[in-house]
């Protein structure tokens, strides 16, 4: 069951179950998605708190975090979930739906002409799809 | 034509009469930073009869599958180069680069898997012929299955004589199943291949995990201290060399061990290169074909040393 949260943030929820395809209520906090996520270091929040949150409506406290921009869809946590739940497709949703807001992670304008030319175009391109609009 | 088509019995043909003729699919990358990745695979695959045919038109392949599951227009370069493999008259096509093969095998499957995305997808191209997903997207370590270790043994001039050697898969070419190498989390080809090249393949914690990918652009710290793990960890297992097929993984290893250098000055460099580089040390090729020249942590010296090089 749900909790009730009503309003907003319960719309912001189906739609980040709507662009994942994913039921966040299956969760039920085993905590492998963290443990085996290479990123988890640099996180706000853990993804298995992320999880939790999207459980309890607080996207808010969601969306302030870094966690989505951090994921770096290595897809382990969606291998390792027990529930076969794609975390990495629950980040890439979040990261969605602030891109659709034509609102931006990253500025590729400030990286240097330098790095441009040193870096693999995969890498760039990469980030682009991942961080802006 | 021959080798382009999918009977089994003609590909057998093929590699019988010495030259089996693939669709190849560069991307981007194997044209810029990864122009060592290029030219080992096409030299040492064609010592193995394998002709990688390069797609007349092709473009970027839209580098990462899109997990959401409204966003379709993302699969559309994918599918494109699909089509273009087809209309090249071929039914297979080889993609090196790592995370060209999960991007173009995922928008693939999608197609396969799913009629109504495929319907979607397709009214979408005005252009093209309709795509139902009868391209098979293959990696060149689907290739070696496919010719089998005794070929590539029968190749060999130079054996890497029990060199030591990490297999690093990161994630591509593992997650997720629909699109991994193999069932179950280690696919061991890299293994079975390093192995029949003459060299010890070494185990470590991260033969399947991230090296931290495109935040090298947003987040280079991040990356700096994967690199320095991967690399401490193959180090301690005794490995000389790191292997990968991945040209960001490749960056990644290499560039960032540079950085890693710089702020921890105990720490050990250890050589990252293509696969297929090492296949053509072994099978002695030229200079010009194993192309060790452009990387950061200079990987000659270990060869020279061994008289490999």
């Amino acid at each position: 069951m749900r909790v009730k949260v009503g309003g907003e943030e319960e719309e912001i929820v189906a739609k980040v179950e709507e662009i994942s395809g994913q039921n966040i209520m299956l969760c039920y906090q085993c905590g492998q998605c963290s443990a085996s996520c290479p990123m988890a270091d640099y996180m706000d929040l853990i993804p298995s708190r992320v999880m939790k949150m999207l459980q309890l409506g607080m996207v808010d406290d969601v969306f302030k975090a870094n966690t989505m921009w951090i994921c770096a869809t290595c897809l382990k946590c969606s291998v390792m979930c027990p529930k076969d739940i794609d975390v990495a497709a629950v980040m890439e949703a979040l990261r969605q739906i602030v891109l659709r807001r034509n609102e931006e992670y990253l500025s590729l304008g400030k990286i240097s002409k330098d790095r441009i030319e040193e870096l693999p175009q995969i890498a760039l391109i990469a980030s682009a799809r991942k961080m802006t609009p | 034509m021959v080798g382009g088509v999918g009977r089994k019995e003609d590909r057998k043909t093929a590699y019988d009469a010495g030259m089996m003729k693939i669709a190849y699919y560069p991307g981007c990358t194997l044209k810029t930073t990864a122009r060592s990745f290029e030219k080992s695979v096409i030299a040492s695959y064609r010592v193995l009869g394998i002709e990688y045919i390069e797609l007349e038109k092709w473009t970027c392949c839209g580098t990462y599958f899109s997990l959401a599951k409204d966003d379709l227009v993302h699969h559309i370069a994918s599918i494109r180069n699909l089509i273009r493999v087809k209309e090249a008259g071929y039914d297979r096509v080889v993609a090196p680069c790592s995370m060209c093969y999960n991007t173009l095998k995922m928008a693939n499957e999608e197609v396969r898997n799913d009629e109504e995305k495929a319907y979607r997808i397709n009214s979408f191209m005005d252009e093209e012929e309709d795509y139902r997903g009868d391209v098979e997207v293959l990696h060149p370590f689907d290739l070696l299955r496919e010719v089998g270790m005794d070929r590539v043994r029968g190749a060999v001039k130079k054996p890497l004589e029990g060199l030591k050697v990490m297999p690093y898969y990161g994630c591509m070419l593992v997650r997720p199943e629909i699109a991994a190498l193999g069932k179950g989390e280690l696919p061991g080809i890299m293994e079975d291949l390093i192995k029949a090249l003459g060299g010890v393949p070494v185990y470590t914690p991260y033969n399947i995990e991230c090296c931290g990918s495109y935040h090298v652009v947003s987040n280079p710290d991040f990356v700096m201290a994967r690199a320095r793990d991967i690399a401490k960890k193959a180090v301690m297992e005794g490995a000389e060399v790191i292997i990968t097929s991945c040209p960001l993984c490749h960056y990644n290893l290499d560039r960032m061990q540079l950085e890693a250098k710089r702020k921890w000055k105990d720490f050990k460099e250890i050589p990252a290169i293509y696969f297929s580089q090492l296949m053509a040390i072994a099978f002695g090729l030229g200079k010009k074909d194993i192309a060790l020249d452009g990387n950061y942590v200079d990987p000659r010296p270990l060869f020279e040393a061994k008289g490999l090089v």
